[in-house]
């Protein structure tokens, strides 16, 4: 990889261990896809949950944030994707001391690096929507899908150490999504259904990423004749990039790349893949579950914007869960400060359902909540999480908000 | 039985040798495994019951989930993991996960698909370096 003078410096330990690890951490990425330089990043993001990290990684972040404040902090704005924990509530959820104390080590660490603990997966809609352009290095695919198809930003899927070295240094190695020619369409797909919910948005995203199933396909979708708004957006994005590893999609008409189909691909050269109404009833169908006990209902992943804790807080007014079945809804700071601010928080949680701060369900020692709390029958609108959740010794059902908070009520599935 | 030889693209991690374990299915360590167990846990994973530990591992691609780039590493320190990954095509976290990790990760082979020219069971050496996949005699046939 061709380097400048700077970047030389680092790579040699001129300033500092982190940054020489960083250096070198990306110059074997960037050689494993054949990136010739680097391109300088605006802003990182980092998904850097204790479950994931494990003592290794909270170690490996430690032994950072022990060097001097000049070899550690950031160079560019860096925050968090959600935490593992939150801490007004771990205990409640089962979640153990030893799981707490690594979370606060990892926070530390984080801090002593000058990395701003905003703990969110929708930091594009509550902290700084990147611009058209923008190079960037974020973490979590929910949050890249998003910022490169609806906002036009340059991001690969950056891991956590990809972001740290990123964040260490201000730049990523120039490959994938950072290159004009990567992000014209390959695949082509004409929608013929009506998307009438949240989940039905994410259920599309699902069935559209499955078909494309590859980081290095970029599918264009024709078709869609709502105007869909950042929530659909999120939830479409999230469940294609969980199913497909997908990180950038062109909806003609609708999205900054896609003014037409000409603009993103030769129409000429790609035929159109058609997804009817029964794909999508069928993709709802497969999780099966109905008349059993719901053990949990969980609005996570991501995490809930306003609008949604409002709609959720709307639902719930009045009402009672079953006693045996939990109801879970995660956001981010931002939004549960709003929420707490305008009573929406009161309203959800006077029904016996809980409000998580900073974190994210399946981020959160899942499979070890699941066995204390002995949550088995999972419901929720993300498509995403029930493409996660199984793999934790959870049973997923799928269904838009009203029916997982009425089922939540009757305590089985409705 | 004459070894054969896959070129590869240049991966990264050392250069290992091991027990292939293939699948046409794909990967996320999130997603797919009961880490603390080293087995495949999620139930639609076509390995799905098999310990993935000290295994070469072959997969289509790799799907969803940032989580993977930490989780080689920590799967690593508690000497619960691959000893190597192949792929057909891998996606950016997959490999800067096997890069934090040191862990042997390969992809782009020449001569087709990789889930195809490997079979479950056979002797696999790895060599990142250079981009070389070597089968260093056939295994029993694979059941996958």
């Amino acid at each position: 990889m061709k380097l400048n003078a700077e970047e030389e410096a680092m790579l040699n330990g001129e300033q500092g261990e982190p940054r020489r690890w960083a250096m070198e951490h990306m110059m074997r990425v960037g050689r494993f896809f054949d990136a010739e330089d680097f391109v300088e990043v605006t802003q990182a993001h980092i998904m850097a949950d204790t479950e994931s990290l494990g003592e290794a990684g909270v170690k490996f972040l430690e032994g950072i944030a022990a060097c001097t404040p000049a070899e550690r902090q950031v160079r560019i704005p860096m925050i968090t994707d959600p935490r593992g924990i939150d801490f007004c509530h771990y205990q409640r959820l089962r979640q153990t001391e030893l799981m707490a104390s690594l979370e606060q080590r990892a926070i530390d660490a984080f801090e002593a690096m000058g990395i701003l603990m905003t703990n969110t997966c929708i930091n594009y809609q509550t902290i700084m929507p990147p611009v058209r352009g923008e190079h960037l290095a974020f973490g979590d695919t929910g949050v890249v899908i998003y910022c490169n198809s609806v906002l036009g930003a340059y991001s690969n899927f950056e891991g956590g150490p990809s972001s740290l070295a990123a964040g260490l240094t201000g730049r990523t190695p120039r490959y994938g999504l950072h290159l004009d020619q990567n992000r014209r369409a390959t695949r082509r797909f004409r929608v013929d259904c009506e998307l009438r919910s949240l989940s039905d948005w994410g259920a599309l995203g699902g069935i559209l990423g499955a078909r494309t199933g590859s980081y290095w396909e970029v599918p264009v979708i024709e078709g869609i004749d709502s105007q869909p708004g950042s929530d659909e957006m999120k939830h479409m994005g999230a469940a294609m990039a969980s199913f497909g590893s997908v990180p950038l999609f062109h909806l003609v008409g609708i999205t900054p790349e896609a003014p037409t189909l000409e603009t993103v691909c030769d129409p000429d050269n790609l035929v159109a893949e058609t997804i009817t109404a029964s794909d999508l009833d069928a993709f709802f169908t497969r999780y099966g579950g109905k008349g059993e006990k719901v053990d949990v209902v969980v609005f996570s992943a991501p995490q809930l914007s306003l609008l949604e804790m409002q709609s959720l807080a709307e639902l719930l007014d009045d009402k009672h869960l079953h006693p045996d079945t939990s109801l879970l809804a995660c956001t981010s700071p931002v939004v549960a400060a709003d929420a707490r601010r305008l009573g929406l928080v009161e309203r959800i949680e006077a029904s016996g359902a809980l409000v998580l701060e900073g974190m994210c369900f399946y981020q959160s020692y899942a499979r070890e909540m699941g066995e204390a709390n002995g949550w088995k029958r999972l419901m929720t609108n993300s498509v995403k999480l029930t493409n996660i959740i199984g793999g934790y010794g959870y049973e997923p059902t799928l269904s838009n908000m009203e029916n997982c908070v009425a089922s939540a009520i009757a305590g089985e599935v409705l | 039985m004459q070894n054969i030889e896959l070129v590869c693209h240049v991966g990264v991690g050392p250069t290992v040798t091991g027990e292939a374990l293939v699948t046409d299915d794909n990967f996320s360590a999130r997603y797919d495994l009961d880490r603390i167990a080293g087995i495949f846990s999620r139930p639609q994973h076509k390995l799905v019951g098999y310990s993935y530990v000290d295994k070469i591992m072959v997969f289509n691609t790799a799907k969803g989930g940032v989580a993977s780039a930490w989780m080689l590493h920590e799967m690593k320190s508690r000497g619960i993991a691959p000893r190597a990954i192949l792929f057909n095509n891998v996606n950016p976290i997959l490999a800067q996960g096997a890069a934090l990790a040191d862990m042997a990760m390969c992809d782009r082979f020449a001569d087709g698909d990789v889930t195809r020219l490997i079979k479950t069971g056979d002797q696999v050496t790895v060599n990142p370096g250079i981009g070389m996949v070597t089968i260093n005699h056939a295994g029993k046939a694979g059941k996958h």
